[in-house]
């Protein structure tokens, strides 16, 4: 296999980590207000935001996008495939993430809440100070896991016309005809992405604060 | 959007039979995967470092390449040296291997998660290694790896929607080719939502179930 073949792939690969970034950054965020909706208390918020997540988590990624894809010049949105892509990854791992920022939430130590109560912390610096941080911080490592599912799921994409490295792949081998050689070298590449964000993620833990030294 | 019932029932066995794909290959490509995860973990526990680094190795690279590209490496590839595979018996090969990789980490922390002095325990009474795995590691570690397994059997049936993009007779395939031949696109889509996410949920509850179940049955034991 060439090293033309090969660059062509890596150059794909600019869509893949780029879609994922997006979308990782953007399902934080609405994970940061679904998990908000869980923790709040009120069936109004809660129940809504169960029925999102359990949508999300229960549907194919694959179906999640098609039918996206589909939804969206129906209710008479003419976006680009790009932005449905993104729409529908980051719905999809907005439902996961948040399920950890809740288990998050949840297990801040209460005597840490008390006694910045006690110190006369206000609720909002409760929450800014104490809960955000020490939440961030027990969740950091399910982020970095869901960043490398979400990784290897942008490869669905390639179904809805976006030429980031499957899809590369896919044309790649048929016109080509070397079908192992070229797939092995998109795994490669997913490999090490992967690898380098998992590492990426060991060192960011260590160096978040209130790491164990 | 006019929802027409009748499309549904017109295409009902053609459903039912795409459904019944789905959840043959889901449970065929579940219980190889447990098996040669099973398999994978206890050679690389007990097979010394020279079978543990390659096996190790191949999970690595298993877990990390997205499913889509191994389907189309053994799909596409796989006529190149000589393993020519219909669409069915590829992608049963592919989930299985790839539930194998995912299942056999699973294993690994159940083995890792059973106290050694248990083990000692055992060899000190004289029981063979085959009956340490058997009386001791299995029964100890069950708890330990029933929650992360049904989570995986979860992500397998989704994983299994992958397989319609080299045309597996699936619950995915057959209702989007339903929805192209009625013009009902949309409306398809949404039924195969539908339908995936009432089995996710049923397999999810019959996890829970069972964990209860086995977590009385072992608090009445001990």
């Amino acid at each position: 296999m060439s090293f033309k073949l090969f660059s062509l792939l890596v150059q794909a690969s600019v869509w893949t980590i780029g879609i994922s970034a997006i979308s990782i950054a953007i399902g934080f965020l609405i994970a940061l207000g679904l998990s908000a909706a869980l923790l709040s208390g009120k069936a109004l918020y809660r129940k809504p935001a169960e029925f999102f997540i359990s949508f999300f988590r229960g549907v194919p990624l694959l179906v999640q996008l098609l039918l996206i894809y589909n939804l969206l010049p129906f209710i008479g949105l003419n976006v680009p495939s790009i932005v449905a892509a993104i729409i529908g990854m980051s719905l999809c791992t907005a439902a996961y993430q948040a399920e950890n920022l809740r288990g998050g939430f949840e297990s801040v130590p209460k005597g840490l809440i008390e006694a910045a109560d006690m110190v006369g912390f206000s609720p909002r610096q409760v929450f800014v100070r104490v809960k955000v941080p020490i939440a961030l911080r027990l969740t950091f490592p399910a982020l970095v896991n869901e960043a490398i599912m979400i990784l290897k799921s942008s490869s669905l994409v390639s179904v809805v016309g976006i030429v980031e490295i499957t899809r590369m792949a896919q044309d790649l081998a048929s016109s080509t005809y070397m079908p192992i050689e070229i797939f092995s070298s998109a795994a490669l590449i997913y490999l090490v992405i992967c690898w380098a964000v998992a590492l990426a993620g060991r060192f960011g833990e260590r160096s978040l604060p209130g790491a164990a030294k | 959007m006019i929802f027409d019932p009748n499309v549904i029932l017109k295409h009902l066995p053609e459903i039912i039979s795409g459904t019944g794909v789905t959840l043959a290959l889901w449970i065929a490509g579940m219980l190889l995967g447990i098996l040669i995860g099973f398999i994978v973990a206890t050679l690389r526990r007990y097979g010394g470092r020279a079978v543990d680094l390659p096996l190790g190795f191949v999970v690595e690279v298993l877990r990390g390449t997205p499913f889509l590209i191994q389907i189309f490496l053994v799909y596409y590839g796989g006529p190149f040296v000589g393993l020519s595979l219909d669409p069915v018996p590829c992608g049963l090969l592919g989930l299985s291997v790839y539930a194998a990789a995912y299942y056999s980490e699973i294993f690994r922390a159940g083995y890792a998660s059973v106290p050694h002095g248990h083990v000692e325990a055992g060899e000190c009474l004289g029981l063979s290694r085959l009956q340490i795995i058997r009386r001791i590691l299995l029964p100890e570690m069950a708890l330990i790896v029933l929650p992360p397994s049904v989570n995986l059997a979860v992500i397998l049936l989704k994983e299994s929607a992958v397989l319609s993009i080299i045309t597996v007779p699936e619950l995915t395939t057959t209702v989007s080719a339903i929805g192209s031949q009625e013009y009902a696109f949309l409306e398809a889509i949404f039924l195969l939502a539908v339908i995936y996410w009432v089995i996710v949920e049923a397999a999810a509850r019959l996890g829970r179930l069972a964990e209860t179940r086995l977590s009385t049955f072992r608090f009445a034991a001990s």
